[in-house]
């Protein structure tokens, strides 16, 4: 590159375009700075239950999620009929992929787009200790803890406050394909232990029935952590011991990941399970190349559906099978929240009472299933899935939480990594926790 | 050549036709078993109201047309000024702005997502094709400058002279001469800004809400719910996205393959 | 800020050739372009440059200590950043490479009188027309172990009887993604060699042949020479956007498996949005820029770009 000038060149002064550039940059600086040095801390001050009892006026724009639980013609639905018992009222609903919804809420908090966000089970923490949700705990009425399923109250709380309002819940629940279970002369009662699962699980394989009986969801992503907490629970082990440290690397945690690491060497799971999320897992089982997975509520209807399944009419839901120490279920639930910076959260928070209401719940429990005790006996209710609803009742009503920590993401990508190193064999399974457990106790400090 | 480049875009193509159920099988079809043109179907006639899906695909698809378009023709014409002052003139800073435009381009996108949200909200551009064909400018600007300056480079310098010796201005020396023999360069640089538009993702995805903006890659994404995907109608729905650019490419190769005119480059 | 929807500027018309003339006509050439890159992004790249320098953890706005350059230490003394950064080298240094040489070859081929030009330059373009989302959809699919059509075909074939996990292994995974990178983008270093291609006059190629050079000869002597200025911009080009990867990785493996794939420029998301540490995301995305800057550099010094030095 030629540094050479043309030596002829009259300085003529600054450009213009100089002259912007600096002023422009000095500007936005200036305009920067006040952003981030200045200002008081916004973290959440507890919203109190409002006194004046007027009418609910205004816009409130409201975020929810494409394609899971209820349908977007469902929300519209209970829209309207909130909208019919508040006229003055106007909801702006929004959807968007889960994938861009967490994206979605932190860009737009500080413009403060939003009046009401559906947010994940693991977010509570990180948005609650940020103000990008309200804490909502004095506007809760006593009897919703314990009108609602323990695993439901639990859903937007964090640090004994509560964030949000349940509203879909789910849970990853055992699903089975009974022709190969027949075919390997295995009965389904054996399924409710994970050592009776170990055992059909050879059978099958030793049957020829299919190579791989089991398949999961172990890409390096939430769902890898969402199947490590479920086998956590179902050993007894736990994420944070008393203190706040790291415990998942005691004797309990190294149970868990050397169970998941030995069904892959051992054959029983299939080796496509390090690069598969949940919706491998209901490709591959509904295919018929596997013949038990965990999976969320929504595999059942489609591995059920001749359309989209080859083992339509064969698949059977089952509560999670018991470890030696228990059987909750991971809690992979949603939750309702008025965002920090709402204007009208008056009107924000009567929709969310609305749409969490154990009436409009059971309306479209067909979509996704309440989080009211009750409801699970509601014929009703039951009828809209007989197979599901039972092991949902006794499912639901244990659950197992993630760790509720502010640095929730950042402690999930740690394990994510070491369990997927310890799962390929770059690690020993102790090794692999204690640097997890390393890297995760400076992360919380 | 040809099979590397058409296999997988026919692999594509047999998926969006085949049943979901072969998708997921492992034995090998090489021709689906029973196919039918129904993910099509839904895509070009469903309902455009959010509730359906692949209706909201077709109004994705005018949108994507709108502001990519609008941000190639704005950014291929700032740029081929620019750039054509970067090739032929001498001033000051040259080479320094220059640099600057191509250090904006090497700046990651997500770096600047929330400020740009920001600035969008407070002008009330969110969810607006003016507000993305805008933030669109910026990223594909500083390419075109850059293509467009190397590209007049490489021409040889004299024609200029060669055409204001027989009488034109500058601008008209620009316009007659030294454009048409950049066209191919021209061409390029407009098909290729026009795709980094077409596909752009981060941006559309949080600065969209509804299909009064959303483009086509947020479509194609929002086939995908929480857990749930078929691939079949992502495999529509990218061979439909597929159509405009091959069509643009197909109306430029003329021009980006136009030869020389052999009577313009003296001796 | 409205961005000034008429750019086409008439210049200035001074008819003194003089450096002022020069000077006039080259603001106002430059004017429009300044206005649309600068207006949008210069606050953004103020703001997230300040962030960088702020402990600064939330996307709202509130007080935040003052660290001047600890995020920046703060990177290179992070383990994982090494592996991420040797990714992102490899990712870049191949695919460009592969992109480059695949492109030269297939603009000569293309540049060679073939029959129906219009249909093979069609079949060229499929793969660039494809939305980045949809060709990281498709070989994901492709390369699933289980049920893509890759090992489908290649065990109907006979050729293997064990499925590969070709995402399933953090080193395999890395080249497939490169494959399905490289499979998109050859098509425009394609068209850009081909555009350049077309700058050389034919009757040069004939004056050489009556000379006796053979084909390889002419190719370097003569082509390649002339096309150096189109490679350099590719070369360019296509560095800036392997090191910026992020769309693909995304959809094809989210970083996996064992952080295997992960880019600088998906850590660099995770960072400043999963974890919303936007100080840091923004030091990351800057020292991005930095080590794009410098590789730019290091091949402008290669390829000796006399002319945008000013040699005229």
């Amino acid at each position: 590159m030629n540094g050479r000038r043309t030596a002829t060149l009259k300085p003529v002064g600054p450009t213009r375009r100089a002259v912007l550039v600096s002023g422009g940059l000095g500007l936005g600086a200036l305009l920067a700075g006040c952003a981030i040095g200045g200002g008081p801390n916004s973290a959440a001050t507890p919203l109190a239950a409002s006194s004046s009892t007027g009418p609910l006026q205004g816009e409130i724009r409201a975020l929810f999620m494409k394609q899971a639980g209820y349908s977007e013609d469902d929300i519209n639905s209970m829209l309207a009929s909130f909208t019919a018992k508040n006229p003055a009222v106007k909801v702006v609903p929004e959807f968007v992929s889960y994938e861009a919804l967490h994206d979605k809420i932190v860009a737009a908090a500080p413009a403060g787009t939003y009046d009401v966000v559906l947010i994940d089970v693991i977010w509570p923490a990180e948005f609650g200790t940020k103000g990008i949700v309200a804490d909502v705990t004095a506007l809760w009425p006593a009897d919703w803890k314990t009108g609602m399923l323990d695993g439901a109250v639990r859903t937007p709380e964090y640090d004994g406050k509560e964030y949000g309002v349940p509203w879909i819940l789910d849970s990853k629940y055992f699903f089975y394909n009974t022709a190969h279970l027949q075919k390997a002369g295995v009965d389904a009662g054996a399924l409710d232990t994970w050592d009776g699962v170990l055992d059909a699980a050879r059978s099958i394989k030793k049957a020829g029935v299919v190579k791989y009986p089991l398949i999961w969801s172990w890409q390096q992503a939430e769902a890898l952590i969402c199947d490590y907490t479920q086998l956590l629970g179902a050993f007894g082990g736990s994420f944070f011991d008393s203190a706040g440290k790291p415990a998942f690397n005691n004797a309990e945690g190294l149970a868990t990941l050397e169970f998941m690491r030995k069904t892959l060497q051992d054959g029983l799971s299939n080796p496509a399970s390090t690069q598969s999320l949940e919706e491998d897992v209901r490709k591959i089982f509904s295919a018929g190349q596997a013949s038990m997975a965990l999976n969320w509520t929504y595999m059942y209807g489609l591995a059920n559906d001749p359309k989209q399944s080859q083992v339509g009419g064969k698949v059977k839901a089952l509560q999670t099978p018991a470890g030696p120490k228990g059987r909750p279920g991971v809690n992979g639930s949603m939750a309702l929240s008025i965002t920090g910076s709402s204007k009208n959260q008056q009107a924000a928070w009567a929709l969310i009472s609305h749409l969490t209401s154990q009436e409009v719940q059971n309306k479209y429990a067909i979509s996704s299933l309440p989080c009211w005790r009750t409801s699970f006996d509601d014929p009703a209710v039951v009828k809209t899935n007989p197979e599901v609803v039972p092991q949902a009742k006794k499912q639901l009503a244990d659950l197992i939480v993630r760790p509720a920590v502010t640095q929730y993401n950042q402690v999930s990508q740690v394990l994510q990594a070491e369990i997927q190193k310890a799962l390929s064999g770059d690690k020993s399974s102790q090794k692999a926790l204690d640097d997890a457990a390393a890297q995760t106790a400076s992360l919380v400090g | 050549m040809s099979a590397v480049a058409l296999g997988p875009i026919l692999l594509l193509a047999k998926a969006s036709v085949s049943p979901a159920t072969e998708l997921m099988d492992p034995g090998y079809h090489w021709l689906p078993s029973s196919w039918s043109l129904s993910r099509y179907g839904a895509i070009l006639t469903g309902s455009s109201s959010g509730s359906d899906v692949a209706g909201a695909f077709r109004q994705a698809m005018i949108n994507s047309l709108q502001v990519a378009g609008a941000t190639t023709v704005i950014s291929v014409v700032v740029g081929a000024l620019g750039g054509y002052a970067f090739a032929r003139l001498r001033f000051r800073f040259r080479r320094l702005s220059l640099l600057t435009f191509l250090t904006i381009y090497m700046i990651p996108p997500i770096a600047l997502v929330i400020p740009i949200y920001l600035a969008l909200a407070a002008l009330g551009m969110l969810d607006t094709k003016i507000g993305l064909a805008i933030t669109y400018c910026s990223i594909v600007t500083p390419f075109t400058i850059w293509t467009m300056s190397n590209y007049f480079t490489s021409l040889p310098g004299d024609l200029e002279e060669a055409a204001q010796v027989d009488g034109c201005t500058r601008l008209g020396a620009f316009v007659r001469v030294i454009l048409p023999l950049a066209a191919p360069g021209l061409f390029t640089t407009a098909m290729f800004g026009f795709l980094l538009a077409w596909d752009e993702f981060l941006y559309a995805l949080i600065f969209t809400s509804s299909s009064n903006s959303k483009t086509i890659p947020v479509a194609i994404a929002e086939f995908t719910g929480k857990y749930s995907s078929d691939f079949g109608l992502i495999a529509a729905g990218g061979v439909l996205a597929a159509v405009p650019p091959v069509l643009l490419a197909l109306a430029f190769q003329r021009y980006v393959v136009g030869g020389l005119t052999s009577g313009s480059v003296k001796g | 800020m409205t961005v000034d929807a008429q750019p086409r500027r008439h210049p200035r018309r001074r008819e003194s050739p003089g450096r002022r003339g020069e000077w006039r006509l080259a603001v106002a050439l430059l004017l429009p372009a300044a206005v649309v890159v600068f207006g949008v992004v210069l606050y953004p790249v103020a703001r997230t440059l300040i962030s960088s320098f702020y402990a600064v953890n939330s996307p709202l706005p509130g007080s935040y200590p003052f660290i001047g350059l600890d995020n920046y230490t703060k990177v290179f003394s992070d383990p994982r950043f090494y592996p991420v950064l040797g990714h992102t080298l490899y990712f870049t240094l191949v695919s460009t490479a592969l992109e480059l040489i695949l492109g030269i070859l297939v603009a000569l081929l293309l540049n060679s009188g073939l029959r129906w030009p219009w249909l093979w330059r069609s079949i060229v373009v499929l793969p660039w027309a494809l939305p980045t989302i949809v060709n990281a959809s498709l070989w994901r699919w492709v390369f699933n172990g289980q049920y893509g059509p890759l090992n489908g075909m290649l065990s109907s074939l006979g050729i293997i009887s064990e499925p590969i996990q070709w995402l399933g292994q953090p080193f395999l995974a890395l080249n497939a993604v490169i494959a399905a990178d490289v499979w998109k983008n050859t098509s425009i270093v394609v068209f850009f060699i081909l555009a350049g291609l077309q700058t050389v006059p034919d009757e040069i190629y004939e004056a050489s042949a009556l000379d006796g050079a053979g084909r390889w000869q002419r190719f370097r002597r003569i082509t390649l020479p002339l096309i150096a200025p189109s490679i350099a911009v590719v070369l360019i080009l296509r560095t800036i956007e392997a090191f910026k990867v992020f769309d693909i990785i995304y959809v094809m493996t989210g970083g996996g498996p064992a952080s295997g794939t992960q880019t600088i420029a998906f850590f660099t998301y995770q960072q400043a949005f999963s974890n919303q540490l936007y100080g840091y995301g923004s030091a990351l995305a800057y020292l991005i820029v930095l080590a794009i800057f410098a590789l730019a550099m290091v091949y402008l010094r290669m390829l000796r770009q006399e002319q945008l030095a000013g040699v005229q």
